[in-house]
């Protein structure tokens, strides 16, 4: 067994791709030196054309990928900063998404944008904290936030090898959680797949992203008196809805850990997708950032605006029915 | 134009018309492994690189044997097969994609070159100045054609543009040259020469070519009846008529015998385009993934 962190999981996938397949670059700021430390040391082994250092330009490289998908390549593109999706949103939805259908599939454009560390670092204020994932997901763009340390060594993995555009989001939190693993057993992992972390059977917990380590250890704290299944879903485009939907059809009741801003996000969809197809025994909760919230600096007003484990337990009683 | 009026095509067209001679004088030097990007004003240059006229009126018109399969329409043709990486619809976005899709086709061993055409509003669109600063670092060879029709819709270029048009591209370190856009001789021996330092010296280049569009920036226009140009500056601008212009040093017979041949192919073509089937809205997103991925419906079903 090795301890695998979830940042050296993300470089490895990268560094197996780019082994793998010579198609595969990796483009972004900063990625020769490595300063996320998921990029470090591929220049050195993979050299110029396979890790190029885009200048502050991140219109153009974003944009220079898709035209070096299309024409067969199969671009990385890193984000140090979940906040520069906003600034090539356009770059991203209106041409990369677009073109296979508007050419009537006569392209595809195989891109990964890697988000490296998305959500709160605590302190590093209002432009660099957001988690734009429901954005990506609205538009119809593969959505990638893998929780754990194998999952980002293979969902990373098949992002790369799908032949359409994805956002993988890694969260900041998750960043430097271990996990014990054997190397040799690392695998792809399935686009559109979602998995039951724990089993239960009174309420379906989903919980995205770095989120699974508190939905996990608040189902424990609750177990005995309440049974939680908590449910990742890994992929939030396309979303596993048939796997939700039998746990919730067993359970009955739902409640969803997103941090992310309230309205129009994740979990508003999750909890429509869920309830316009299952009668449930209460109704169903989220536990997520404010509506619009913006996330203020100091570490006490960051962690208030970031979905807490009160709150969560809090949801749960209420689903249950005790309070 | 006939067909927009008569409600063939959908949505209407942005006109070409009166920018004939810069689609002309580029495209017929391209070689078939160069690749092109155009803009929502774009059937001129798709036509010029050789797309079936058939196919692209049936895409106009929404047909399922169109260039896009009727999925892109009139501000998208594209042609893969002829190099075409489609028209864009979003000014000044295809720069950046033109100089990928040519840096990943040279590193994949074919040696094209890119041709970007885009408009004078192009030129204040950050997209578009990043996109230069790349291709001239990164050596991307790629033709920047601006067709300066002197209007970004109804938008003077004199009220738009601070500085003059070419040193945008001398600023990053393009050749960058000047041309008149009208007159088909002089846009393809100016474009020869940079279209062989283009190719031989491996860097991008900069076409700037005085122009004038003859129609309304789209057809909408005869409904909203902007006014922006005198009646004066459009005489002025049509005695320069690009068509007529390559027309005059040929004999009266020549001039007949092109343009008879000219009126049955596009004959031809719109009859194809008009005959053929329309798609199948049972399947509004099929190629919407490349992957096969198929999207929930509007009732949530598969």
């Amino acid at each position: 067994m090795t301890v695998l962190s979830y940042r050296k999981a993300v470089s490895r996938a990268l560094a197996d791709e780019l082994a793998d397949d010579p198609e595969v670059f990796v483009l972004g700021e900063d990625v020769r030196a490595g300063a996320t430390h998921v990029t470090a040391g591929l220049h050195q082994r993979f050299g110029d054309d396979r890790v190029l250092d885009a200048p502050l330009s991140e219109q153009a490289f974003t944009s220079f990928a898709t035209g070096a998908a299309m024409a067969g390549l199969r671009p990385v593109v890193e984000f140090a900063i979940p906040s520069l999706l906003f600034l090539v949103f356009e770059q991203i939805v209106n041409h990369a998404h677009k073109f296979s259908l508007m050419t009537g599939g006569q392209t595809r454009v195989p891109v990964t944008y890697l988000v490296t560390g998305s959500g709160s670092r605590t302190g590093w204020a209002g432009q660099h904290s957001d988690q734009p994932y429901s954005l990506f997901s609205h538009v119809g763009v593969k959505t990638v936030v893998p929780s754990t340390p194998t999952d980002a060594y293979g969902l990373l993995r098949a992002a790369i090898r799908d032949d359409d555009p994805v956002v993988v989001f890694t969260p900041a939190p998750a960043l430097d959680w271990r996990e014990d693993v054997e190397l040799a057993t690392l695998r792809l992992q399935p686009l559109g797949a979602g998995v039951v972390r724990r089993s239960g059977s009174d309420v379906t917990l989903v919980a995205i992203g770095h989120l699974l380590q508190p939905a996990l250890s608040v189902a424990e704290e609750l177990a005995g008196r309440i049974s939680v299944e908590v449910f990742d879903p890994r992929t939030l485009y396309p979303f596993d809805w048939d796997r939700l939907l039998e746990s919730v059809g067993r359970t009955r009741r739902l409640v969803v850990l997103d941090d992310a801003n309230r309205a129009n996000g994740m979990a508003a969809e999750i909890i429509a997708s869920v309830a316009e197809r299952l009668p449930l025994a209460a109704p169903p909760q989220r536990v997520t950032r404010p509506d619009g919230a913006v996330l203020p600096f100091a570490d006490e007003l960051d962690r208030a605006v970031q979905p807490n484990r009160d709150q969560l337990l809090a949801a749960i009683e209420r689903v249950m029915g005790k309070r | 134009m006939q067909l927009a009026a008569a409600g063939e095509i959908a949505g209407g067209i942005h006109p070409y018309i009166g920018q004939e001679a810069i689609a002309a004088g580029i495209c017929s030097q391209l070689a078939p492994a160069d690749l092109l990007t155009s803009t929502h004003r774009g059937h001129g240059h798709v036509l010029a690189r050789g797309v079936d006229p058939g196919r692209l009126f049936a895409e106009l018109a929404g047909r399922s044997t169109g260039l896009n399969r009727g999925r892109g329409g009139s501000m998208h043709a594209a042609d893969f097969s002829l190099g075409i990486y489609g028209a864009n619809a979003i000014v000044g976005a295809a720069g950046a994609i033109a100089t990928g899709a040519v840096w990943a086709s040279r590193r994949l061993g074919r040696d094209g070159i890119g041709v970007c055409f885009f408009g004078d509003g192009a030129v204040n669109e950050g997209a578009l100045l990043e996109a230069l600063n790349l291709a001239s670092l990164w050596s991307v060879p790629v033709l920047f054609v601006c067709e300066n029709n002197g209007y970004a819709t109804t938008m003077p270029v004199g009220a738009a543009v601070a500085g003059r048009i070419g040193a945008r591209a001398e600023a990053f370190g393009l050749i960058a040259r000047q041309v008149d856009g009208q007159d088909v001789f002089t846009v393809h021996e100016v474009a020869a020469a940079v279209l062989a330092r283009v190719r031989d010296e491996r860097r991008p280049a900069w076409l700037e070519c005085s122009t004038f569009r003859f129609g309304a920036h789209h057809t909408y226009e005869r409904r909203v009846r902007t006014d922006y140009r005198s009646a004066d500056e459009l005489a002025r601008a049509r005695q320069r008529d690009p068509v007529e212009l390559a027309a005059s040093g040929l004999s009266s017979d020549e001039r007949a015998d092109i343009d008879i041949e000219i009126e049955e192919s596009l004959d031809k073509a719109v009859e194809f385009a008009l005959g053929s089937p329309r798609p199948d809205p049972a399947d509004p997103l099929r190629y919407l993934y490349a992957s096969g991925l198929q999207p929930r419906r509007q009732d949530g079903g598969r």
